[in-house]
């Protein structure tokens, strides 16, 4: 288990290593840093300034180590538009966006795992086929129409739910959040929705996938053969069994809900992460962009390497192959 | 996707008899099929033909009439023509601006869909033929762009070149090609255990030869299988990014970025700006997946993603 997990975290820190090459090579490399880094109507003295602070003047691999050791102390530049340092505006744009993410997972979780073992253990039923043909068109409508649609149905013409915008926060463990408010619950219900629909459907996908297949091998034969009743096979023997994939795709999916969120975010106007990213390029806010490319990179390998773990620990099988790419 | 109702390009002549059989089979078969088939191939027509049979063309600045901004579908204009869906805020009849806005959907679908299989089916052809280091390069570069999800790549690329519909095409290409390149990989594999490869290699024919007229022929299959979904999600793409507003310019709307246009305006209830772009971008998209959906099952072919 600790080779496992020292090999895949040097796995992790190569990626990191390989996305920061590219990062540095298309801000730094390609194009020019000065145009990038400095604001637009910033003074030529200024200009000077901050070549000989970002060290350009230095050779290109030394520029590089900069640029690293600089990232690694959490220094990623400072927002133009917010004269702030961009890794604590983007940290403080992330309890918002992660309200989001976490909440639409487990709405998708709790949809779909019935909906899911129904279509998978009954698919000749019409409800399983009417499920099944959900999930394609589900699957097939882009995120920003959906969101759209919603905002159309129940904001414009039922008026029931706000438009857009988070709603009235409270803090809570020292993070403001908007669960606890009636006016920020009723702001989180269509982009929750909208952002759960695309995990919901890969899941019910996967759990019939994984369901209908079970059914047909031995170990449920057998309990069958032994008498146990019907829903304990479900719940004991066919549910645990289809986890293990669920638990891999749904730790996968976390990163693209994140990225995803950026749609959502713009279609609701939820002053999260994603939000972020949309409004600083189009201020042109080249600091915020690359920071988060990097903040996200770290977020995305870093699940990976949890899911990693937690797959060689769920299921014994893979240690020893060695794991999987 | 030349010839509007058969989705899938043509295949090299080894392959082609029992393919298009295959094809025309999964097609006929299926009642919601033979449905999704003809829609598509009734979407493309009207993208052809858009310049002939739109009422007005929208990107001719001298033919809209401001005083006909945001009418509800239906309505007469100042020349006594009736904008069956409406017009928008430039005052720009619906159904052409809907018929444009599919051919430029259309064309960026494909032209990035082409351009990422080509790159795809050259590294993985390349990967599977000379192995060993260099087919251990190009799979971890594929693996490396697989890892990040194609919206955010995407964004960002064009967040740093700017908006243009050359450039959507390109970053399009970018984040599609690896999933090529590992389908083609793992099936040129699979295609050069076998024995007439063996003859083939053993009759000392040149390995260019032998990647060009015999492996790349039989195991192109799959990858052309996937392609028309591959399309749809390349028309997704084009569509979200246009509609976060990095995608192809305002003077060439594509679907996606008229719907951006008419968003502001739904929150008024001038529902028909964006809602008539949107349902041409939804059963373009939906037809293109079921026909693909059906293939790729009658195939069993296994997306790679």
């Amino acid at each position: 288990m600790t080779a496992y997990f020292l090999q895949r975290l040097i796995q992790s820190i190569a990626v990191l290593l390989a996305v920061s090459v590219v990062v540095f090579f298309a801000v730094y490399g390609i194009g020019d840093p000065i145009e990038l880094l400095v604001p637009p109507q910033a003074s030529a003295a200024e200009r000077l300034a901050l070549i000989k602070r970002l060290g350009l003047d230095q050779p290109v691999w030394h520029q590089y180590f900069t640029f690293l050791g600089n990232a690694l102390s959490g220094n990623l530049g400072t927002s133009f538009v917010h004269g702030v340092p961009v890794v604590s505006l983007i940290l403080g744009r992330l309890p918002a966006t992660l309200e989001l993410v976490l909440l639409s997972m487990i709405t998708a979780a709790v949809v779909s795992v019935p909906l899911g073992l129904y279509a998978g253990l009954n698919p000749d039923s019409r409800p399983a086929r009417f499920i099944m043909a959900g999930t394609v068109i589900g699957f097939s409508l882009p995120s920003f129409w959906k969101g759209m649609m919603l905002v159309l149905l129940f904001s414009v013409w039922l008026g029931w739910l706000p438009t857009a915008g988070r709603g009235e926060t409270v803090a809570f463990l020292g993070l403001q959040t908007s669960l606890f408010t009636w006016d920020g619950l009723e702001h989180l219900i269509l982009p929750t929705l909208n952002l759960a629909i695309p995990n919901t459907v890969l899941m019910v996908r996967l759990i019939a996938a994984g369901a209908s297949e079970a059914t047909t091998q031995d170990y449920v034969k057998f309990a069958r053969a032994k008498g146990i009743p019907r829903r304990r096979i479900v719940n004991r023997h066919i549910l645990r069994n289809i986890l293990i994939p669920v638990v891999t795709v749904v730790g996968i999916e976390f990163g693209s809900l994140v990225a995803f969120s950026t749609i959502t975010e713009t279609v609701f106007s939820w002053p999260g992460m994603g939000k972020l990213l949309i409004d600083s390029i189009y201020q042109l806010d080249r600091p915020v962009v690359v920071a988060y490319v990097m903040l996200t990179t770290l977020l995305f390998v870093g699940v990976n390497l949890i899911v990693d773990v937690l797959y060689a620990a769920l299921d014994p099988r893979v240690k020893l192959s060695g794991g999987m790419t | 996707m030349s010839k509007p109702g058969l989705p899938v390009p043509s295949i090299p002549a080894s392959a082609d008899t029992p393919l298009r059989r295959r094809v025309l089979k999964a097609i006929r078969n299926r009642p919601t099929m033979r449905g999704a088939a003809v829609l598509l191939g009734v979407l493309v027509l009207l993208a052809l033909l858009a310049p002939f049979i739109a009422p007005q063309n929208p990107y001719d600045l001298a033919s809209l009439n401001m005083m006909d901004n945001r009418l509800p579908p239906g309505a007469a204009a100042m020349g006594g023509a009736t904008y069956w869906l409406g017009t928008d805020a430039q005052g720009r009849d619906m159904v052409s601006a809907i018929l444009y806005g599919l051919r430029t959907s259309l064309l960026v679908g494909l032209l990035s869909t082409g351009g990422a299989m080509l790159i795809g089916i050259t590294a993985g052809l390349f990967a599977a033929q000379i192995g060993g280091a260099v087919d251990a390069l190009i799979m971890r570069i594929v693996d490396f762009m697989l890892g990040f999800p194609s919206i955010l790549v995407a964004l960002v690329l064009l967040a740093s070149v700017g908006r243009g519909i050359d450039k959507v095409i390109l970053a399009i290409i970018v984040v599609q090609w690896a999933q090529y390149a590992r389908l083609m990989r793992a099936s040129a594999l699979v295609e050069r255990r076998k024995e007439y490869i063996e003859a083939a290699v053993n009759f000392g024919l040149p390995t260019r030869h032998i990647m060009l007229a015999h492996l790349l022929p039989n195991s192109v299959g799959a990858v052309l299988v996937v392609s028309t979904i591959s399309v749809a999600s390349a028309i997704t793409l084009e569509a979200t990014l246009s509609f976060l507003g990095v995608g192809v310019p305002v003077t060439q709307p594509s679907l996606g970025l008229l719907i951006a246009n008419g968003f502001e305006y739904l929150l008024s209830g001038e529902y028909w700006i964006a809602v008539f772009p949107g349902i041409a971008l939804v059963l373009l998209i939906v037809s293109l997946n079921f026909v693909g959906d059906r293939l790729r099952r009658s195939f069993n072919v296994r997306a790679s993603t």
